[in-house]
């Protein structure tokens, strides 16, 4: 379905109509201390997203559908992968909404939930781009670029840039990795153990498991 | 070491990349200025967007180190040249103050992290009144006769509880730095709008027309080229013209600037010192094709 279908059909669907997901909210108010349900939809923040006219769902559309609990309608939309935090929104929010803390944390629910990203090339560069830090503990651009190539299927994106970045003395032949990895590794794990925490329990079940 | 002039410093990847001429021209730049970085030891990513959008506590875990690492320099102040390695550093910063994360954050950290260190961006400490007064003795080459076009991007000053860095919808800082060095400063609508971040891999058509439209209004506005502090901004607008120009949304060659190349050029630096010469879209001769004029002895 093209996007423009998709969003006339996300903004008609905003109605009580649809299945409702009451955790969600209470997840994304507990751990981001946003105040969701300030939002009066005043558009302010879409008004001002450079990637508004991308996207299906409005910003703040995102935060009604969080309102009204209507989870699928948010990760079917593409919107939650095209913000940039590029933090324009948060900047000018009159009912002050943290609204990329608010995506940081539907993108990690999404994560948890095994939600499938309505955009899989984002997703692809991101999962690249962390393997990366994973394997090396820093980013290295060449095989961040051959990576997001082979996780994506676009075996030739970015080509045309290779050779004069190369000439340029922009591409650095070898990654310098970091000497501590398994400090890095040890990193890695935890996140993903508190992410985890966080997302699969409610908040009675997190208070019992007590400070980390 | 004179304490006061020395900062523990995080380059982050992309000045040990695809931005070393940020690096080369920002390590330039602070020796002519007598400001000593110390870089910290064995640094990691700081996890710059992605990480943080897949999981905030990767991030929050990953800056907990470098913080850790930069404490143990004993300096009192970090200073990073990248937008956007500034803005997780704050983010973290700002996380450490509620008690119940900070644990949580010293738990992925893998141990303790100071809150207490001073983070400031490369942009703020050239504002700094005694590096001011450097600037004005030890400037060789006036900028005058140069239009600029200021670009802050979004992560130096957005948001602005976190950030605490100028003012988030028209910053002043790198206007100023500018000014004083000689320049006329353009100016324009695009100096804190997204240049497309983080998509031009995914993406790249979005970046191509965001990117596209920051060119055309540096453009309408006269400007000879942009300046920038942000390695991310750079890539986008200097790397990708070619792309824009092949995807027929405006043939514009005009120079990306790192601040520290046109600060470094006023104090005398050569060109291949502050690595002019590695951008895709050509910025050699225009610093040099305005009057060098010698305002003060060396």
């Amino acid at each position: 379905m093209r996007s423009s279908q998709r969003a006339a059909q996300s903004v008609a669907a905003l109605d009580l109509s649809l299945p409702q997901e009451p955790d969600l909210l209470e997840y994304i108010e507990r751990t981001t201390g946003e105040n969701v349900r300030n939002c009066y939809q005043c558009g302010k923040c879409a008004a001002g997203c450079p990637l508004s006219a991308a996207m299906d769902l409005q910003p703040q559309q995102i935060l009604r559908a969080l309102q009204l609990g209507q989870t699928d309608l948010i990760f079917a939309s593409d919107t939650l992968w095209l913000c940039v935090s590029c933090q324009t929104c948060v900047t000018r929010c009159p009912c002050e909404v943290d609204l990329p803390r608010v995506m940081d944390a539907l993108r990690s629910w999404a994560i948890v939930h095994h939600h499938a990203a309505a955009q899989r090339e984002v997703v692809a560069f991101q999962r690249t781009f962390i393997k990366s830090i994973e394997l090396t503990g820093r980013v290295y651009e060449v095989g961040l670029i051959g990576g997001y190539n082979v996780t994506s299927g676009h075996l030739f994106s970015s080509f045309d840039l290779a050779a004069p970045m190369v000439l340029k003395g922009k591409i650095k032949p070898l990654p310098r990795r970091v000497k501590a990895m398994d400090e890095v590794a040890g990193i890695f794990r935890r996140a993903q153990e508190v992410q985890q925490r966080e997302a699969r329990s409610g908040r009675a079940q997190e208070e019992k498991g007590g400070s980390h | 070491m004179n304490a006061a002039n020395a900062y523990a410093y995080f380059p982050g990847c992309s000045l040990h990349g695809t931005a070393c001429d940020y690096g080369q021209s920002t390590e330039q730049m602070c020796e002519r200025l007598d400001i000593e970085l110390l870089e910290l030891e064995d640094w990691n990513c700081c996890g710059s967007s992605p990480a943080h959008m897949v999981n905030p506590w990767l991030a929050l875990g990953l800056v907990g180190r470098n913080l850790r690492l930069a404490g143990q320099t004993g300096l009192d102040t970090v200073v990073l040249p990248c937008a956007a390695c500034y803005a997780r550093f704050k983010e973290t910063q700002h996380a450490l103050k509620d008690p119940e994360t900070a644990a949580r954050i010293e738990y992925v950290a893998g141990g303790a992290v100071p809150s207490d260190l001073k983070i400031e961006p490369l942009l703020g400490v050239l504002g700094k009144p005694e590096i001011r007064v450097k600037l004005h003795d030890y400037q060789q080459r006036s900028l005058d006769g140069l239009k600029l076009a200021p670009y802050y991007g979004c992560l130096l000053t957005r948001p602005s509880e976190v950030a605490q860095f100028d003012d988030p919808e028209d910053p002043q800082s790198l206007d100023e730095l500018l000014k004083a060095l000689g320049a006329e400063v353009v100016s324009w609508p695009g100096k804190v709008s997204c240049c497309g971040a983080s998509l031009p891999i995914s993406r790249p058509e979005l970046v191509w027309r965001m990117s596209g439209q920051l060119l055309a209004w540096a453009a309408e506005a006269g400007a000879d080229a942009i300046v920038t502090a942000c390695p991310m901004c750079h890539s986008n607008l200097d790397t990708r013209q070619g792309q824009i120009r092949r995807a027929g949304l405006g043939d514009y060659h005009l120079p990306i600037f790192y601040f520290t190349q046109v600060v470094g050029y006023a104090l005398g630096l050569d060109e291949s010192q502050l690595g002019i010469g590695r951008h895709l879209t050509n910025a050699k001769g225009l610093l040099g094709r305005r009057r060098p004029v010698v305002t003060q002895a060396g």
